[in-house]
Order: structure tokens, then sequence, then C-alpha cells
């Protein structure tokens, strides 16, 4: 690979990458981590072979991108330039697509998007997609991960090469904060004051660092722009240390993140051979270094004090942090630590500029936002949308709303350390301080919806119980405040809370929020705070009605067969796996209480026509079933 | 070193040294903070949160661990705030669901008017403290006994478990400075 000695070797690698494009057709198949679940591998196999077999290899281009972010619909592919998009592509679809789409510019019909009556050809009219700001994931549909000759093509690194020629250190810093950047990673602190933080620090020795510890459940943003777009990362993490002054950085890249650690190092070895990366880079005196650490699965690592302590070979566990890292970090040295999504800003904002990025959001939150939508919406996927969209318009416009006409009960935003926000807020413009005063949080991102199937108190109880495992211990507070939580929503979600057991979970909410070490601890209780103050009348419920008005937590519910509906068919006792129900044929069936186990197994098998199995929770049916449990 | 400073504790100026914590300060000037994982000649740890104290700013109102954080001119601190004390009441009413039968825990919990609790009773000889463990990393250098385990699987254990037969006999220093009472006794046992 050749060595960039100044700007304008990178100039004229860019010019013949887009050279190279031109006039040929491009197909893009989505190799993300969902869509190579989908056995997108075959689909590229297949690909590969069929082209040959047509003899239309040299034609085309074949991509294996990052995600494309509808995942739900994978394998993806987009026929580029007419940008066709083809969803859920198995590896018997390719010979049709060759043979119609490649060889003769012609739709494959059955394979396009198809929503209220219409069929989209084109990716960015989906409705998915055509509601969204996608500029962090711009290019992640059409650029090859492994290949900085495909970034470069797409002007990467020319926003390096413009600060290493043009600007002076402080006039980076001058530009990020103008832009108004903050910290994607949850807390939403303003990057370009920590990276000033950082630069003005005494010792000349200093550190940048790309947390990429991710680990919220149902949660993946960072992970697929470091599958996708590893260079983009790679390019703000080193216009970030020239800004700083820093000589050597490190990617925190989870174990469990495979696909984005091998791109990452890919990444940072071509960059090194193409002198965008190392010593006197584009032939500039600044030189810098990277290194990746990888993550051993834990949580808490994510946490900056925590992270540092585990790249500095240590227990990953947070420790008292009243210096900031900026001025006391990574082996005691002056640290700019950063998340992914952040990082990816940077060099979006160098080449358009800080007014261009302050042009989209809202008052205090500017530019746009990537967040994962999950959950109980027909569209799942990964979503970037600029701050200030309601919650309602992500949900209804992009994500098209509730699965199967189910009825909205919550949204959970911020990971497990962040809240639920109920219907009534739904028109909240999401942005850091918005979500906040919602007692939830921006976090890094996740979005959980949740239909009127979910149980709140039975969410929270989820969520606790994966701080508890991921709690490290190190202060009381987390360690017994979080154990002491899972108990009681236990007890609660099991029938057997107690009256005082609501105002006990505020106090150890109280404990954890005042006490605890680190940011995990403080923000641990969230969700049962948030559900409590938005949902108290299900815990309520749990406690003194010992119901449970969602029908989830299996001690409070019963299934029962309406003796007047019921025809006898059968059809129920003969999928019941532990025999509890009985009945004479054609005549009414009775569930034995005592030996069901509340799969909920005869509710789906009996016959829609005669809708005679019920799940109920109420006083008169439960009783019996608690005590048995 | 540095010139004297001067904060602000519970109302009084106290003079201190910009190198001591807030604790440190604190104590010189005879105001009394509970601690449990602090030692004078250990790292600061911040694990059992009894030393929590209010610092204020204007209208601006923090919890900080005062055994980690440092001394510094026009500092105003609270040691007894009624946010510092039902900070340090839920604390002790989690320590004394662990192990009632600690003196020192029961005297703390006495003293702060904590009298029962709602946590579960489990049996535990270790509040994980970390004084054992981090006296033998920092002043020993021995690093016989270390962490295992994570949350509420955390434990101090020697590491490797042979290490007590090579070094441990020999020494038995960290003791002494068990907060519980208990190790020392546990200790015993196992040498009869």
């Amino acid at each position: 690979m050749e060595r960039f000695s100044s700007p304008r070797d990178l100039d004229q690698a860019r010019q013949s990458a887009a050279q190279s494009r031109q006039g040929r057709l491009t197909l893009s198949l989505c190799s993300g981590t969902g869509c190579l679940a989908n056995r997108s591998r075959p689909v590229y196999e297949a690909l590969i072979a069929e082209l040959d077999k047509a003899g239309a290899a040299d034609k085309v281009i074949v991509k294996r991108t990052g995600c494309h972010g509808f995942c739900e619909r994978g394998p993806i592919l987009v026929v580029y330039p007419q940008e066709i998009c083809y969803l859920s592509v198995q590896p018997d679809d390719v010979a049709e697509i060759v043979a119609k789409t490649v060889l003769k510019g012609e739709l494959v019909d059955r394979l396009l998007w198809k929503q209220a009556g219409k069929t989209f050809t084109r990716q960015s009219d989906i409705p998915f997609y055509s509601h969204q700001t996608r500029q962090v994931l711009a290019h992640n549909s059409l650029m090859d991960p492994a290949d900085i000759d495909d970034y470069i093509g797409y002007d990467g690194y020319a926003a390096l090469a413009d600060v290493l020629a043009n600007r002076t250190p402080q006039q980076v810093i001058d530009e990020i904060k103008r832009a108004d950047l903050r910290g994607r990673g949850g807390g939403g602190f303003p990057a370009g004051v920590k990276w000033e933080t950082t630069r003005n620090a005494a010792d000349p020795v200093k550190y940048v660092i790309v947390n990429g510890d991710e680990g919220d459940p149902g949660a993946y943003m960072d992970r697929s722009v470091l599958e996708g777009a590893p260079h983009s990362v790679l390019e703000g993490l080193i216009i970030g240390a020239y800004a700083i002054g820093a000589t050597a950085g490190f990617f925190y890249i989870r174990q469990e993140y495979p696909l984005a650690l091998t791109n990452t190092l890919k990444a940072i070895e071509q960059a090194e051979a193409r002198g965008l990366l190392g010593d006197n880079i584009l032939g500039s005196p600044f030189s810098f270094h990277v290194k990746v650490h990888q993550g051993a699965g834990a949580f808490v690592s994510g946490e900056s004090s925590a992270l540092v302590s585990a790249i500095e070979g240590r227990v990953g566990e947070p420790r008292l942090k009243y210096i900031r890292q900026s001025v006391s970090g990574l082996f005691g040295k002056p640290t700019c630590l950063n998340n992914v999504e952040t990082w990816a800003n940077v060099p979006l904002i160098i080449r358009n500029g800080a007014d261009w990025f302050r042009a989209t959001g809202t008052e205090g939150s500017k530019g746009t936002k990537i967040f994962s939508l999950v959950g109980q919406v027909e569209h799942t996927g990964l979503v970037e949308v600029p701050m200030g969209t309601t919650l309602r318009q992500i949900i209804y416009d992009i994500g098209g709303g509730i699965k199967s006409g189910r009825k909205f009960k919550a949204v959970q935003t911020g990971g497990p350390s962040g809240g639920c926000i109920p219907e009534a807020h739904l028109d909240t413009p999401v942005d850091f301080d918005a979500l906040t005063q919602l007692g939830s949080m921006m976090g890094s991102g996740g979005m959980i919806v949740m239909d009127e199937s979910s149980c709140m108190v039975d969410v929270a109880r989820y969520f606790v119980e994966f701080l508890k495992e991921e709690s490290c211990g190190k202060c009381l507070p987390c360690r017994e405040g979080i154990r002491e939580m899972v108990t009681i929503l236990n007890r609660i979600t099991q029938g057997q809370g107690r009256p005082g057991d609501i105002a006990f979970l505020e106090d150890i909410a109280v404990l954890l929020s005042e006490a605890a070490l680190c940011g995990l601890g403080t923000s641990a209780a969230n969700p049962v705070i948030s559900t409590l103050r938005y949902f108290r009348d299900e815990y309520e419920a749990h406690i003194h009605a010992k119901t449970c008005p969602a029908g989830v937590c299996k001690a409070l519910i019963a299934y029962t067969i309406d003796a007047e509906r019921c025809q006898g068919c059968g059809a129920c006792a003969k999928q019941c796996p532990t025999k509890a129900i009985t009945g004479e044929k054609k005549a009414a069936h009775r569930i034995d209480q005592k030996k069901c186990v509340k799969c909920g197994v005869c509710l789906d098998a009996c016959p829609k026509k005669y809708r005679a199995v019920a799940k109920v929770s109420s006083v008169s049916v439960v009783p019996e079933a608690v005590q048995t449990a | 070193m540095a010139d004297n400073i001067t904060l602000t504790i519970d109302g009084h100026p106290v003079s201190a040294d910009p190198s001591q914590t807030v604790l440190d300060a604190a104590r010189s000037a005879g105001v009394a903070i509970p601690t449990l994982c602090h030692h004078k000649d250990l790292l600061p740890y911040g694990g059992c949160r009894l030393c929590l104290v209010e610092l204020r700013q204007g209208k601006r109102s923090q919890l900080v661990a005062s055994c980690g954080y440092y001394a510094k001119a026009g500092l105003e601190v609270h040691t007894r705030s009624p946010r510092v004390l039902r900070a340090r009441k839920l604390v002790l009413e989690v320590l004394l669901a662990l192990m009632p039968y600690s003196e020192e825990i029961r005297r703390l919990a006495h003293e702060n008017e904590v009298t029962e609790t709602r946590y579960q009773r489990t049996m535990h000889y270790c509040v994980l403290c970390g004084l054992c463990v981090r006296y033998c990393d920092e002043v020993k250098h021995t690093n016989c006994i270390g962490f295992v385990g994570r949350g509420v699987e955390r434990n101090v254990a020697w590491v490797p478990p042979d290490r007590y037969d090579q070094t441990c006999r020999t020494c038995f220093e960290c003791m002494s400075l068990c907060p519980t009472g208990v190790f020392p006794s546990n200790f015993g046992l196992a040498e009869v």
C-alpha cells in the first residue's frame, strides 16, 4: 500500500477512488452483525458465483458494507447508482437479481419494500429511512469498512489533511466548541470543553481514548459505527489528538464485538500503511499512535475511571475521581475520553463547519443522534435522527407504530440506568436535557418500545437484575442496595409484596443516587424510580390486590376456560405440557390450577372461533394460585 | 509543602494543607466523620461511603467521599447536614443487616440513631472494605490476598490459594485492621 507523504497524495487517491466508481454498478450488501446473522455471507458467495457465471464480474463492484440500519429486514442489498433496495435477500434470490437487475436493469418487485399499498424502489424513500437524517451513518451503506481507499473516495481523511495543513490545535478546539458537540456516551458533556481542559493540563504527555464499551441491553449504535465506519472514528480520534496534543490513543472495544474489533484493527493497520497514522502524519510534524484494548466482559468498564483502570492492566473498577480525567487520567496523565459516536462526528464538523452541524438539533443539543429502535415496534433497526425529533416521530413515523396493533405503553431510553417514558410524554423532543427532565436519560441511545403486554414492575426487575450482575461490588450502596432491590422486586412480582415495599424501594433509590461511588451505582435506581413515577398503580396492584394488570407475572395470573364457550374440541388439552386440562370430548374442559405452569399454550391452541381460554389476573382467581406458588 | 489554605467545616474556618483530604482536615480540627474503609497509611478507596460530606457552592450541593476529596481554599463542607445524615443512616441500615454482631458497626448505628434494618439479614463476615487487601498490596507489596468475584459474589481470597502458607503465616499484620472484628477471630480458628 502506497504511503501518502503530503495532502496532495491523499487528494490524488481520492480522485482515483471516485473515478474507479464511475460508470460501474455497485452492489452493496449489508454485512453488519445483524445481516450476517440473517445469512448475508451465503448471499455474498452466491452473488460472486452468479456474477462470474453471467460474465458480469468486471462490470460491477460488490461491496460488503456496514450496517444499513433496517436490520429487521436483512440481509439488505442496495444497487447503486439507482439505489434500488432489496430486502430480506436470500441466496435463492441472487440469480434473479443478477439476471434482471444487473444484466437488464429491471426490478425484482417481490424484494422491494411495500407499505400502505405503495412499492418503494429507492432505499431513501422507504418511510423507515425517509424520516431519518443520516449524517454519521451516511456512508455506512456505501462503504466497504475493510477498504481505506473506499473511505478516502468519500472525502475520508480530508478533514484530517485540512486540520494538519491549515489549522492550529486551538482553532480545531474552537470549531468543536462552536459546534457545541456534546458527548454521545450518555452524559452529554461538551466535547470541546473536555478537549480544551486536557490540552491545557500541565503534563506534556496526554492520551485520547475511544470508549467502545457499549453494553446496554438492546443497544448497538457504537457497534455498528465501529463495524461500518471505523475510519471515521479513527479520523476523529487523530484530529482530536492533534487538537489536544496527545501522542498516543486507545480504542477500548468490548470483546463481545468481534467484527467491530476486526474492522478497527484493519482500519488502524491501513491508516498506518497510508501514512495517515504513526510518525509524521501526511508529512507533517505531527505523530500519533493508536492501540486497541479489548474489554473483558464488564459493563462497568464503560465508566470512564473503570475503563482507564482496565487499560492500565488493572481490574476494571471505578475509582474515586474528584480530579477530572482531563487533568489526571490514564497512567496519571491528562486523558480525553469520548464515545465512539462523538469521535465519528468530529470529521463531519471539521469538513462541513460548525455552522452546518449547529443547523440540526435543538437549543441545547446539536446534531443528530443514533438510536437503536427495538422492542414492540413494527420496524426495528438503527435510526439516526436530528436531536429534537419527538419520541412519537421515532416510534410511529420511522418505527411504523406498535406491533400487531396493540397499544403503546412506554419507551425505555438510556439503557439499564435510564427510565421508562409513558404515552403522555411521547411528544417530547428527544435531547439530552428533555429526557433527563422526564426521569430518564439519553444514555448512548438505546430505545426499547413496550406495549400494553409489558408489566412495568417486571421491566424494572429485569433491568435491576442486569445491574446486579454488572455491579463491580466495590462500594456498599451499589452492591447491597441493588441486591436488596432485586429481592424486593422479585417478591412483588411473585405476589409476595408487602405494604412497606414501595417506601423501602424509594429509600434504596436515595441510598444509591446519593451514596454510590460511580455513575453505574448512582443511576442504578432509575428503572425503579421512573416506573414508580409513571406506573405506581401497577406496583400497588401487585402488592395490595395481588394482580398483574398486564398479565405478565406468572404468580399473579391464571388461565381459565369459559365453560359456555368451550366446545370440548380438546385442542388445548392435547398441547398442555403438564396435562393440567381435563374434560370429556364435546364437553367443557377445565384447568387444574395446581398442575398449570402458566405457559399459555392453551390460550394459543384454542381455536379463534371459540376463544374459550382466557388469561386472568384478578383477586377471585389468583389467591389460590399464589398459595400454590 | 504548599501554603495552608482555609476552608469551612460546619461553619467553622479550618486551616489545612492542600495535600490533606477533607477527612484529614476535619479530623485534625476535631470534627468526627465515621469511616470503615479508611486508613491513614493507605490510598483513598471510597468503598464504605460512611465518610460522605456535603459540599455547598451557592445553590449547588454535592455529596462526596471526604476520604478522597482534597481540601481546597474556600470549600464549604457540611458533615452533619440533613442530606449527609440521611445518606449516612441509609448506609448504616445496610451495615446493620450485614453484621449486627460487629461492635464497631453497632456503635456507629447507635450514634446515628439507626436501630432497625429492613434489609434481609444475611450472614456476612466481611464488609469488603478492602483494608486487608490494600495493606497487603500498598504497604507490604506482597499481594497475597485480593478480591475475587464481581458484585454480590465479591470476596477476599488468597490468590493463588497457597499464598497463605508461603507468606501469611509470618505476617498477619492485616488482621488488626479489620473493622468488623471477625477476620482476626476467623484466623485464630484457622490456626488452631
